[in-house]
């Protein structure tokens, strides 16, 4: 081991090419998973911060608050439930806004959420006509005391403060009251129009097993309810799974080409250092002690290009101009692709475990004379 | 080649435990048509301090009778003792121990590892087994002392001059304390001068810690520093001087 450091520092050169590649590879992953994380964020952000257990649909409505409605009989039914300590009605209305002053380019897409129960760094609901605004909305020229006039209707809502990740389905949300979220439904959308007390779904809160307490709920309303956990909920949303599906699998080819590179530069290392291993071999060298050299210095540089990964990931963070991409760099995403490269290195260097264990030690003095 | 057995035994005197016995020792690669035999009923018996000289041609099989003497190669027949340890049935793993305790090799072309120091270079024997620490440091700066290369420790094998890499070779190959040292053509690869200093020394060296050595040689004149010299031909030993 000591042999292989020794090396690392006294021929860095040698390493050069591989830390290159390997930082490039770093930056890609983290590049990607930033990107995954910042495309899910807005789209499941406003169903995160619930602060509950569970959301109830329809159950005719596979999950989707647009086709899901939830009368009074039933939600009296589902708070009646043993184990549901409360019950908030929730609706959503995806509509253009216009954002009046912003020039040409007015129209913004945005969620309006009517709410009971305030999510996670939202104030409880303002007074009828008013709204708290999604922080990415401030980038679409959005500003507190402004009046947005929501949908074809235009009606008429007004800001009066921001709250931050709460997006939903990519746009920016606003979380408005019941009464206004029904209002603007009523108006932009006559035909699917809510009546006073019915909600498109359900946030319970229990005090019980999450799984138990949805069965119960669903079997309260005599199956007219679908009851799913918030994050069951989260990744229901239209988009998510499969924005999930395709990022991972770019991440894994991205993690194997990190394994290519690094069996290939090992390989080759190896090659060069037939006659080395060889002389080691015949003084008493065990070919474990040698593959375990090779091994640490692939995690060495794997661990070197993930931390310059890391900083350029950082860098490319603070010069992307805000709500430009979503975009968002969290300390899990950068210690799972620190992991992932460095394992990749684990992976790649056993290719050359073979090569390494038939080098004959009777090559060091040449065995056929 | 020869299927004659032949004998060089005259090494320790009766009683005298032997550094080296090889008997009838045989060596065979391929099998069928394409065995080719290179080693032939090989006996030799060295004495703990003697030095032989082994000469042969090309192909003559000296580097296979020095490979299975130093545990590198297994004999396909036929018995090898080192240093009371017979080693005949020792499987790899065996083989691998046994040479980083009991044998000292130097190679035909120095093969020092090029990015360690001198003195480092010697420490590479205690690193590759269960390492020893200060003992080991200690016997290479005594063994650098010995061999007139304390000024030279800390520098990298391309800043020596041949004579000192080979210096450095013999330090590496001294280091674990062997029973046995094994010389692939240690002049080969210099001048006629420096090689009769670093045969010189090795000469003083063995002789010196009482370390029994073969010499694989192309080169009649380092007979003039063996206790004797043993001729090989096609895998079997013809006479000796």
């Amino acid at each position: 081991m000591r042999l292989a450091l020794r090396e690392m520092r006294r021929r860095p050169g040698r390493f050069v090419i591989a830390v290159v590649l390997l930082t490039l590879v770093a930056a890609l992953l983290m590049l990607l998973g930033g990107l995954l994380d910042g495309l899910i964020a807005r789209s499941i952000g406003a169903i995160e911060a619930q602060r509950a257990d569970l959301v109830t649909f329809s159950s005719t409505a596979e999950r989707s608050f647009l086709r899901s409605r939830i009368d009074p009989a039933t939600r009296e039914a589902v708070a009646a439930v043993p184990g549901v300590a409360r019950v908030g009605g929730l609706g959503v209305l995806q509509v253009g806004a216009r954002v009046p002053g912003n020039g040409p380019r007015d129209l913004v897409d945005v969620a309006l959420f009517g709410y009971e129960i305030a999510p996670q760094g939202v104030p409880r609901p303002p007074r009828l006509g008013e709204a708290y605004a999604d922080r990415l909305l401030e980038d679409s020229g959005v500003r507190v005391g402004q009046q947005l006039l929501v949908g074809p209707a235009r009606t008429p809502v007004e800001v009066v403060g921001f709250v931050d990740d709460v997006s939903y389905s990519g746009a920016g949300t606003l979380w408005a009251s019941a009464a206004t979220w029904r209002r603007a439904q009523e108006q932009n959308k006559p035909n699917a129009a809510v009546a006073s007390g019915v909600f498109q779904a359900l946030v319970v809160d229990g005090t019980r097993d999450a799984a138990a307490l949805a069965r119960a709920v669903d079997e309260a309303s005599g199956g007219a309810t679908e009851t799913v956990t918030v994050a069951e909920a989260a990744d229901s949303v239209g988009g998510v799974r499969e924005q999930r599906s395709v990022f991972n699998q770019i991440i894994g080819v991205t993690v194997v080409i990190a394994i290519v590179v690094i069996a290939l530069f090992f390989a080759l290392l190896t090659v060069e250092r037939t006659a080395l291993y060889g002389i080691l071999k015949a003084i008493g060298a065990r070919s474990q002690t040698l593959f375990g050299g090779v091994v640490l210095q692939a995690v060495i540089v794997a661990a070197i290009a993930a931390a310059i990964g890391g900083v350029l990931a950082l860098v490319f963070d603070a010069l992307i101009p805000s709500g430009a991409i979503p975009y968002q760099l969290v300390p899990g995403r950068v210690v799972t692709s620190a992991v992932s490269l460095v394992l990749a290195a684990v992976a790649g260097s056993t290719f050359s475990l073979r090569r390494v264990l038939r080098i004959d030690p009777a090559s060091a003095i040449g065995s056929s004379t | 080649m020869s299927t004659a057995t032949s004998e060089a035994g005259t090494g320790p005197s009766a009683g005298e435990p032997s550094a080296l016995r090889m008997d009838a020792v045989r060596k065979v690669y391929g099998s069928g048509e394409n065995a080719v035999v290179a080693l032939d009923h090989v006996s030799l018996d060295l004495a703990p301090d003697e030095i032989v000289a082994l000469v042969g041609p090309s192909g003559s099989g000296k580097t296979t009778l020095c490979s299975i003497a130093g545990g590198i190669l297994a004999p396909t027949s036929g018995t090898v003792v080192v240093g009371g340890r017979d080693i005949s049935g020792y499987g790899p793993k065996q083989l691998t121990e046994f040479r980083r305790e009991e044998i000292g090799f130097v190679f035909q072309s120095v093969n020092l590892v090029p990015f360690l120091t001198a003195r480092e270079n010697l420490l590479v024997v205690d690193e590759i087994g269960a390492r020893s620490g200060a003992p080991a440091r200690t016997r290479a700066d005594e063994l650098l002392d010995e061999l007139g290369l304390t000024d030279r420790a800390g520098h990298l094998p391309g800043a020596l001059s041949g004579g000192q890499r080979q210096r450095v070779a013999i330090g590496r190959a001294l280091m674990n304390d062997p029973t046995l040292v094994l010389f692939d053509e240690p002049t080969s690869a210099l001048d006629t001068k420096l090689g009769d200093q670093v045969t010189q020394l090795i000469r003083t060296e063995m002789n010196k810690r009482g370390i029994a050595a073969i010499i694989v040689t192309h080169d009649e004149r380092i007979a003039h520093y063996a206790d004797r010299t043993v001729h090989i031909l096609d895998g079997v030993l013809t006479d000796e001087t």
